[in-house]
């Protein structure tokens, strides 16, 4: 598929007698919301952090964007432009809001080897750091530690960093994660806003909100991708319902 | 937001405790001269150098969050090349002749930044493979490669072994007699304030940003884009060349080195002072050299057991004192020192 940012060719990554991923292929086109969903332990943070670089397939290939990044080291990948949030919030507590979105924008700009001037006087800072703050409407807590933002600022924070380098995609794991009602009507309306400006990849169990948002999804069921399609098709496929889905389509489809 | 009369409260109590640090140490030698005590000119020069090295530690510490308990390894490298420089030096005799000759000499000039730059290649070498650990294992690391230089320089029998090696004179600096104690005091007061100005600027860089990023979650680092292993090496590498630098200077003042210099228990002395006066902190260092090589000689006055009464002010203050003594004279919110 040329139209494929993301390509996953079967992917195999085996924890001594489990296969976390086994024979996983996935496409993500330009511009898309994937949403990839299964139940518990079908290995879908394994297959993200496979994407990400955290962990090494045992083998398969995965392409990012006409490149072969299978064995790329992470700050590699993110420097060319595959961003990833993470589903327990993984945020610099002790730093401020502005300073962790600062460097989230430093890591995108050049080395970091400059050892003088103050990095909250850079020009190249100043000019994103407000743009980033607005992106994820953090301006008015700009200044306090990022410790003391409630679990809903603090999500949107974590997408806020992954964003600031402006990636061509974005790997988000269970952005929804532990988010009460409102600070998940914030998130999906933040998504909404994303997904003109960038593919996102996203792994979810609030079904609610992947029907709502995904153009396209993937089922995984013991590492393997059982079925791929849009929200219709899944929410049609047979398989997909006897192997997880379930219930849960038809309560969503009320 | 903070409120702007908060921020100026900060800003004073922690200028006012420095600008009277800063005055203590400049008149320190005339009130010593005053009151006829000049042995304290020296015992603050000692302060002043091991102040040096545990502002360095506390760079890699504090901000970086490696735990080394290995730091006086490169205080005894930056010792040693003093005081081999100088046997040679004054000798005449030539360090190495092969594959090239190189000569000693006794020119402050010439020996310190040699000293600095010797210690940062050893940093260099030690903090590639200790890297590569992190967490319990890189404290046994740098703790098993310090040992093994301090071993392999009590098995240097040419330079006096385990017994050490005494300078014939302190080291020669145009304009400044380095053997006249005040002089010398000053000298070391001047390193001090330059490496902590650097440090400031360090700190608030970009490159102390991802220093301070690695420290707080080293994974969202790598997922961000940064090179992790490349931004601790050098702060680890910085750090190796400030601890040099207090070598240089402690081997100048005692006119001797000796393998003890980096024992780990020497390590150990040096960490406790960041810990006693505030990791993270800039200036909690200092305070933390002053206060337990003081609370060491007070006590030793008294008894020779000091470490008994020493052992439990350090538990109290761990305890109680989240960010040291700095933390306590600043406030809770003073940052960075």
């Amino acid at each position: 598929m040329a139209e494929s940012l993301l390509s996953v060719r079967s992917l195999t990554k085996r924890f001594g007698a489990v296969r976390a991923s086994d024979d996983f292929s996935l496409e993500v086109a330009r511009g898309e919301l994937h949403a990839l969903i299964g139940p518990n332990g079908a290995g879908k943070t394994t297959a993200l952090n496979q994407l990400s670089g955290e962990l090494l397939p045992d083998s398969g290939q995965v392409y990012f964007d006409g490149r072969r990044i299978t064995r790329l080291a992470t700050h590699r990948r993110a420097r060319l432009g595959l961003a990833r949030s993470y589903q327990i919030t993984s945020i610099f507590e002790r730093l401020t809001v502005r300073e962790n979105l600062s460097l989230s924008i430093q890591a995108h700009n050049g080395h970091s080897f400059r050892f003088w001037r103050k990095a909250s006087h850079d020009p190249a800072i100043l000019q994103a750091i407000e743009p980033a703050l607005a992106r994820v409407g953090l301006e008015d807590r700009s200044d306090i530690p990022a410790a003391n933002l409630s679990h809903g600022e603090k999500r949107q924070l974590e997408v806020g960093m992954a964003l600031a380098g402006h990636p061509k995609m974005l790997l988000l794991d269970e952005p929804y994660a532990g988010m009460g009602p409102g600070g998940a009507v914030e998130l999906t309306k933040l998504i909404r806003r994303l997904k003109a400006d960038v593919t996102i990849l996203m792994v979810e169990h609030d079904m609610r909100a992947v029907f709502a948002l995904s153009d396209r999804i993937t089922v995984l069921v013991y590492g393997r991708a059982v079925a791929s399609g849009t929200p219709e098709e899944i929410r049609q496929n047979p398989l997909v319902r006897q192997a997880y889905l379930g219930d849960e389509v038809n309560g969503c489809s009320r | 937001m903070r409120t702007a009369g908060s921020i100026s409260i900060q800003v004073n109590r922690r200028t006012i405790a420095l600008s009277i640090g800063t005055i203590m140490l400049l008149v320190l030698p005339v009130a010593a001269g005053l009151a006829d005590e000049p042995y304290l000119v020296s015992l603050f020069s000692r302060i002043l150098i091991y102040a040096l090295a545990a502002v360095s530690l506390d760079l890699m510490l504090g901000f970086g969050g490696m735990v080394s308990l290995g730091h006086a390894a490169f205080v005894g490298i930056g010792a040693y090349v003093i005081a081999i420089l100088s046997l040679h030096g004054f000798e005449g005799t030539p360090v190495i002749s092969w594959p090239m000759t190189i000569a000693g000499s006794e020119s402050a000039l010439l020996l310190w930044p040699a000293a600095v730059v010797l210690s940062a290649g050893a940093a260099a070498l030690i903090g590639a493979l200790s890297l590569r650990t992190s967490g319990m294992h890189f404290i046994m690391i740098t703790l098993a490669f310090a040992q093994m230089l301090y071993y392999f320089f009590v098995s240097l029998e040419v330079y006096g072994g385990d017994d050490g090696l005494s300078l014939f004179t302190r080291n020669t600096l145009p304009g400044v007699d380095l053997g006249d104690d005040h002089q010398f005091y000053y000298l070391c007061l001047a390193a001090l304030s330059a490496f902590l100005f650097l440090s400031w600027r360090l700190i608030h860089s970009r490159f102390g940003m991802v220093i301070r990023g690695c420290r707080e979650n080293e994974r969202r680092m790598k997922s961000l884009g940064f090179a992790a292993f490349r931004y601790r090496l050098v702060c680890f590498v910085i750090a190796g060349a400030g601890a040099g630098l207090a070598g240089a200077l402690i081997a100048n003042q005692t006119e001797y080195v000796s393998p003890g210099l980096m024992h780990w228990t020497r390590s150990g002395q040096i960490l406790v002072m960041v810990l006693l006066g505030g990791m993270g902190t800039l200036f909690g260092p200092v305070l933390g050299a002053a206060t337990l090589l003081l609370l060491e000689e007070l006590l030793s006055i008294y008894t020779e057991h000091w470490m008994v009464y020493l052992g439990p002010f350090l538990i109290l203050v761990v305890l109680f004192a989240k960010r040291g003594i700095y933390g306590v004279i600043a406030g809770k919110n003073g940052n960075h020192g």
